[in-house]
């Protein structure tokens, strides 16, 4: 079977990759980027796990094919930080123990820093709805929650 | 072991709140769990399952998937140990997992693995799958545990039951449990009041969010390395080396991050089947379950039965308590029907109780452990007696719990007297809670309920290096499931008397170590903690040799004192105490590396309980419930990190709400599992929940030095009650089937509108 | 499989007729991933129409009316303020599928491709008196929503034919929508019911009325009957309660893991009730 060459930007990087068209965005990422950030958690759009953002707009790697990313700019949780420095959302989960076993915690990380850079001011009932696509069995969402409206008036304050 | 009077006052480190030590890993992606591991010359794997209940497997024909382009290796159960014989009960439960990771004679479930394939890319594993010809003689299936018991249900395998299962039951049933003291009889006929209710719940998954996940390497030499998702190690590398005939010491396992166990990863699946295809192919092979296998191969708790029945007098004091409680485990011995039994009225101080459990075979998976398992389902029933009680002899339930509740020296249900405990305390302080007392709209009612856990010890193995510089380093073997690396580092700054962050934990892997149990029974912080502690006293004793040396006094004659060695005795003030790290820089010099370890099997480890209180809106057109406010109360003993003992409140109490509301393995006529997918096994959203508010109560453990008690599990046993009791006071009637979802709280509305 | 990406909807056309096997176009693909994955649909070709010129825009036509490209997510639709006021029905429907991550993919047009009885923003379509337009071997053709579910599952596109947009008409200076569906949780979940109302009102009577519903039958259902009952009421309390009993005689549902048939045709009556109250305040609240 033939393979798909897919050329896109990861993370600000220039990556190239060779797929089989049945395989995954997630799929390419962790396999033939060893970018393992995103996570598989069920493969059906449902849990979150493997969030991520194809040209700005949050999806599912796990529905996205690999070679639907061809000369998109794709960004993941490992691009979140710069440099040393942690995006502020990075440094107040691991503050408010916003993450237990942290497993979801990537794809949490992505899809909330895409709902502040649309809405920097958010209702808690905001964050929650933003947030159903992402399970988290061990936290009980409490001190994500809070994680990330501190995160939001800390920036709300920055800017 | 000797315990000296437990240390619950003056802490430096214990009950701060630090930052987590896996915690930039985790939020940057680097982090390494189970699928995040690659080995060079990597094959990846593929299991194929039954698509039956149950069927004889007549003949499995691998020969097309093996001439395969980029197969590697095909394994059956023809590829695991003969030397693992079958016995009956949980005897012969290394056969058990055996025949569970590859069916033998029989596929006993839907979603039971048949064979794997090992191949060059996954989607090659898969295809392959597609290849072999399983011929199956589909035989009646059961799956529901009332109609296994029954006569003329389906037998799943004959001499599976133990020697405690009475006579003349049908051979589904493996296990029974009787206990309890007094004469319940007499106790029902002294009430004023006898409720006798039946009480149904659904199986559950633990639903973490990580499937299984594994890499395997194993040669021919007998010698092989593994990397899993499990919350324990030991316990892999013993019943992988069973199962493929290994020497146990030649195995070497190492625990990856856990994406969340709750006691679903307290055992082996893929594990065996990795191994034996590499050790086939001669490649490392990595095997991921998808969402689909976790759900239809995995660790769900039993569907249970339950028939409770409870005496009162009008002033609310129980006279006598018996419950049944009928456990379906999955094809195989060991659903906890013991610890149903055992929890259900612990919670309460009874003179005549009595509890039976049988633990019943069907063809679902094999059950796993699931945060406090069995516990959670018998607080369903009972609490919800006691609650119609409460509600017809017009009492508070709260001063009905205080009335008859369990205290420290009062005898358990469950037979020995209890150590220092804090029902009560958990009691006063939610009745003293602004939650208890806040007013509620119509339509919205308010629910409580205690909850109970016996928590665990277990063999646990600790060692603890001090490095030149003065700082240490912790092997544990217990895998962090809620954050106990940050725990152990804590109790070792501590007692050495260095900070937190001069400290780090790791998860020591198999060949490290001596062997650790599981972390399961809520026993990581208090026994693993514990050994934290012996293992820095071990140290500083050490330390204290090498200043004595220093100062040519007796070893005696030197106390540790907040990370320095103090002349003490008639030397007390001779010399200059000495900090930690000038004793660790020349320790080459002095006698070597300062290492401190410590081994044992605790058995101090303390019961913990709990009591929740619940508000929910009931949609009386839909059948719909909203949580509302969440309150969880919770006896923790000490919390080292608060933090995370709240994590662990929260976390049960958002299970407990899936459990109660949504959350149900559905099975159709046919046998197979319905709704395999976190589409339709509905798990709570973050929009689903509410704030969760916590209280620690501190009753020291005596088992303890600092006296924690385990807080993992309990958290999940009063939600199912709480909000069964919320939601009858919200809407009028009382749901005895778990879940509570919309289609039964509209029927049941009905019914009593029809009635 | 093959996978290729088509340049226009001539190109995707042509690129079907080419192909063996099973076709699948590939808009959000949020559905055809899924099958894909589970391994219950594996397209031997997959032609992904996202690139072709216009696919992912939202046009208003000069007679109002609105044409949206077969490629437009839900996320889009959300974000388009004027679209939203005009059809707030429509676009809640496609807002309620799936999570975040889900609307920025999901399309329109996939969703009614898919065939699903319950697919969330079908009835809204229906309610809302839909077409879309449709490419295919003989040219192209306009067919109402209403037409192109057959079953669970299945519709009435031809071979080869790919849907180009989702026509909504303009909407009535005095005329509003809703949709609500019934979930066990507060949302991920397929509706267990669904129901759509667009209403138009001559003052405080209502005019015209179109009502749809889902998941309660083998297709997505217009009950016209539910109409017929609310024209010429201000829907007060008799309107509602015959608005319920159309409703639930026009449910034909199935018992499911995702509910039974009494609780379904309970919940179908008490789902347009509330639709109806939304839509009836939205319409009035122009005026």
């Amino acid at each position: 079977m033939s393979k798909i060459h897919v050329s896109t930007t990861v993370n600000g990087d220039e990556v190239e990759f060779l797929c089989d068209p049945r395989e995954t965005l997630l799929d390419c990422l962790r396999d033939k980027l060893n970018l393992t950030g995103a996570k598989e958690g069920c493969g059906t759009g449902d849990c979150g796990a493997c969030s991520v953002t194809l040209d700005d707009r949050l999806v599912c790697s796990c529905l996205v094919l690999g070679a639907e990313a061809e000369g998109k700019t794709v960004s993941t949780v490992e691009g979140m930080a710069e440099g040393e420095s942690l995006h502020p959302l990075q440094q107040k989960f691991i503050e408010y123990a916003a993450l237990q076993c942290g497993i979801c915690t990537p794809g949490i990380l992505v899809a909330t820093k895409a709902l502040l850079d649309k809405n920097p001011d958010p209702t808690e009932s905001e964050v929650r709805y933003w947030l159903a696509g992402n399970l988290c069995r061990c936290t009980g969402y409490d001190k994500i929650i809070r994680a990330i409206m501190d995160t939001a008036a800390d920036l709300r304050e920055a800017s | 072991m000797a315990l000296d009077e437990p240390k619950t006052t003056d802490f430096k480190y214990v009950g701060t709140r630090p930052d987590r030590p896996d915690g930039f890993d985790k939020v940057t992606g680097r982090a390494k769990f189970g699928a995040d591991m690659s080995a060079p010359g990597m094959l990846h794997a593929a299991i194929l399952r039954s698509p039956h209940a149950h069927a004889r497997i007549l003949s499995i024909d691998t020969s097309e998937a093996e001439a395969m382009k980029g197969v590697k290796a095909v394994v059956t159960r023809a590829d695991f140990s003969k030397n693992v014989p079958f016995e009956s009960g949980l005897s012969g439960e290394f056969w058990n997992i055996l025949e569970n990771v590859m069916a033998g004679e029989k596929a006993l479930y839907d979603g039971h693995a048949v064979a794997a394939v090992a191949a060059t890319s996954a989607l090659d594993a898969r295809d392959a799958l597609k290849l072999i010809k399983v011929d199956y003689e589909v035989l009646p299936h059961v799956t529901d545990v009332d109609a296994a018991m029954a006569s003329g249900a389906p037998v799943l395998r004959k001499g599976a039951a133990d020697s405690s299962v009475p006579e003349g039951l049908h051979p589904n049933v493996v296990r029974y449990h009787e206990s309890g003291h007094g004469d319940v009889e007499a106790g029902f006929t002294a009430a004023d009041l006898v409720i006798e209710d039946s009480f149904v719940t659904e199986a559950t998954h633990q639903g973490y969010i990580e499937p299984h996940a594994c890499l395997a390497t194993l040669g021919s030499d007998g010698k092989g390395e593994l990397w899993c998702t499990t919350q324990g190690h030991w316990h892999a590398q013993k019943v992988c080396a069973a199962l493929l005939d290994l020497e146990t010491s030649q195995l070497r396992v190492t625990a990856s991050e856990i994406g969340g166990g709750f006691g679903g990863k307290t055992t082996v699946f893929i594990e065996p089947v990795a191994l034996a295809l590499a050790r086939k192919a001669n490649r490392s092979v990595k095997l991921v379950m998808n969402r689909s296998e976790v759900f239809r191969a995995t660790g769900p708790t039993s569907s249970t039965s339950m028939d409770i029945k409870i005496g009162m007098t009008k002033d609310g004091k129980i006279t006598a308590a018996k419950g049944v409680f009928c456990l379906q485990g999955g094809a195989f011995p060991g659903a906890p029907c013991d610890e149903s039994a055992m929890c259900a009225f612990a919670p309460y101080n009874l003179e005549n109780v009595l509890q039976v459990g049988y633990d019943v075979m069907s063809n679902r998976p094999k059950q796993a452990a699931y945060r406090a398992p069995g516990s959670p389902m018998a607080a369903f029933a009972v609490e919800s007696v006691i609650d119609e009680l409460c509600k017809k002899l017009n009492l508070d339930p709260i001063d009905i719990r205080l009335k008859n509740a369990a205290h420290t020296g009062s005898k358990s249900s469950f037979g020995p007297r209890f150590d220092a405990i804090g029902l009560v305390e958990t009691l006063e302080a939610a009745k003293a809670h602004p939650h208890y007392s806040a007013p509620l709209k119509p339509g919205q009612g308010r629910g409580i309920s205690c909850g109970f856990w016996f928590n665990h010890g277990g063999e646990t193995a600790v060692s603890l290096a001090l490095s030149e510089d003065g700082t240490a380093q912790i092997s544990v073997g217990t895998p962090d499931i809620g954050g106990s690396r940050a725990s152990m580092a804590l109790m070792a700054a501590e007692e050495l008397g260095i900070p937190y962050d001069h400290i780090r934990c790791t998860i020591a892997d198999t060949a490290t170590l001596g062997y650790n149990e599981i972390s399961h029974g809520s026993r990581v912080t208090y026994a693993s903690g514990l050994a934290t502690i012996k293992a820095a006293r071990d140290a500083v004793e050490k330390l204290c040799k090498r200043a004595a040396a220093k100062w040519g006094i007796p070893e005696e004659a030197v106390k540790w004192q907040d990370g320095f060695a103090v002349p003490s005795g008639p030397n007390a003030g001779d010399f200059d105490p000495i900090p930690l790290k000038d004793l660790t820089a020349d320790m080459g010099a002095t006698g070597g590396p300062i290492v401190g370890h410590f081994e044992a099997s605790p058995e101090g480890a303390g019961v913990s309980f709990a009591t929740h209180l619940v508000d929910a809106e009931v949609d009386p057109e839909t059948g719909k419930t909203e949580i509302l406010r969440y309150t969880v109360v919770q006896d923790a003993g000490k919390a080292i990190h608060p933090t995370y003992v709240e994590g662990q409140y929260q976390g049960g109490a958002a299970q407990g709400i899936g459990w109660a509301l949504n959350e149900e393995y559905i099975y159709g006529d046919d046998g197979r599992l319905q709704n395999a997918g976190f589409l339709d096994y509905r798990i709570p959203l973050a929009s689903d929940l509410p704030m969760i508010d916590t209280v620690i109560i501190e009753v020291p453990n005596p088992g303890h030095p600092y006296g924690v008690r385990g807080v993992g599990e309990t958290s999940i046993c009063p939600p199912l009650a709480a909000i069964a009791n919320a939601v009858s006071a919200a809407s009028g009637v009382r749901l005895r089937q778990l879940p509570m979802s919309p289609p039964r709280i509209v029927a049941a509305l009905k019914n009593q509108s029809n009635g | 499989m093959q996978y290729h990406t088509a340049t226009s909807y001539e190109n995707a056309v042509e690129l079907a007729e080419a192909a063996q096997g099973t076709i699948r176009f590939l808009a959000g693909g949020t559905d055809v991933l899924v099958q894909l994955r589970a391994e219950i649909v594996t397209p031997d070709v997959l032609i992904d129409i996202k690139q072709i010129p216009g696919a992912a825009d939202i046009q208003c036509l000069a007679d109002g009316s609105w044409q949206i490209g077969a490629a437009v997510s839900g996320a889009q639709l959300d974000e388009h303020g004027t679209l939203k006021a005009n059809w707030p029905g429509v676009v809640e429907a496609m807002n309620l599928i799936g999570s975040t991550q889900v609307q920025g993919r999901a399309t329109l047009t996939g969703n009614l491709c898919n065939g699903s009885p319950a697919a969330d923003s079908v009835p809204a379509m229906l309610a809302a008196n839909a077409s879309v337009t449709i490419i295919g071997p003989d040219g192209q053709r306009q067919v109402p929503v209403k037409d192109i579910p057959s079953g669970p599952g299945k519709t009435t596109l031809k071979s080869g034919e790919v849907i180009a947009s989702v026509n909504l008409p303009a909407q009535s200076a005095s005329g509003a929508d809703a949709y609500l569906r019934f979930i066990p949780r507060t949302e991920m979940d397929i509706a267990v019911v669904g129901c759509a109302v667009s209403l138009e009102l001559d003052g405080p009577k209502i005019a015209k009325a179109r009502v749809a519903i889902g998941a309660v039958a083998p297709t997505v259902r217009l009950v016209e009957s539910a109409a017929e009952g609310l024209i010429g009421s201000t829907l007060d309390d008799a309107a509602l309660a015959a608005l319920a009993s159309a409703v639930r005689d026009a449910c034909d549902p199935i018992n499911d893991k995702r509910g039974t048939i009494e609780y379904r045709t309970h919940v179908a009556g008490v789902l347009a009730q509330r639709a109806a109250k939304i839509a009836y305040q939205r319409a009035r609240s122009k005026s």
